[in-house]
């Protein structure tokens, strides 16, 4: 989507500055939502009991482990496809 | 250079807004995920009302929610940057 074509009324300057500031608040919902996702499979991950006041301490390991394992299984997840595909 | 957006701008009434926007649109996101899972963990049989062991588990696990949430966003941040620290070129 070209910013000129939304945006004629605007200079090229101006449009310069509205695409630096989509991209980068884009950028940036991109991550919270990132986040929101995680949380809540982390949380479904790891909160398998009951809730008390505070986590346990295995419940406490988990969470701290889980975004790092995630994302170590998406990287790994990849590279087997990647490996896979030049056996082809 | 005067700016439309970012921290120089001539009103910081207006950026202020935003900034208020941003905040309310992020809550609403984390209070939806709170009762989808605080629900499903507190309230197993929906009876006519509420008990008192119900809202008191909804209170606490409104809580774990949070800093599940806070422990979530700092490791995926710290892993974020570590990543892009190790790539040349990024």
């Amino acid at each position: 989507m070209s910013a000129q074509a939304q945006m004629p009324q605007f200079d090229a300057a101006t449009r310069k500055e509205l695409e630096e500031f989509l991209e980068q608040e884009q950028a940036k919902a991109k991550l919270q939502a990132s986040v929101h996702e995680l949380t809540n499979t982390c949380w479904n991950k790891c909160i398998t009991g009951g809730i008390s006041s505070k986590f346990s301490r295995s419940e406490a390991t988990c969470l701290e482990n889980c975004v790092d394992r995630f994302l170590d299984s998406s990287l790994y997840i990849v590279r087997q496809i990647e490996s896979q595909k030049q056996q082809l | 250079m005067s700016s439309l957006f970012g921290s120089g701008g001539a009103a910081p009434d207006m950026n202020a807004r935003k900034e208020q926007m941003k905040q309310q649109i992020q809550q609403e996101q984390l209070i939806n995920k709170i009762n989808e899972n605080c629900y499903e963990k507190c309230v197993p049989k929906p009876s006519s009302a509420l008990s008192s062991s119900e809202e008191q588990c909804l209170s606490r696990c409104m809580t774990l929610y949070m800093a599940a949430f806070d422990q979530v966003s700092k490791s995926y941040v710290a892993r974020v940057s570590k990543e892009r620290s190790g790539l040349p070129g990024v």
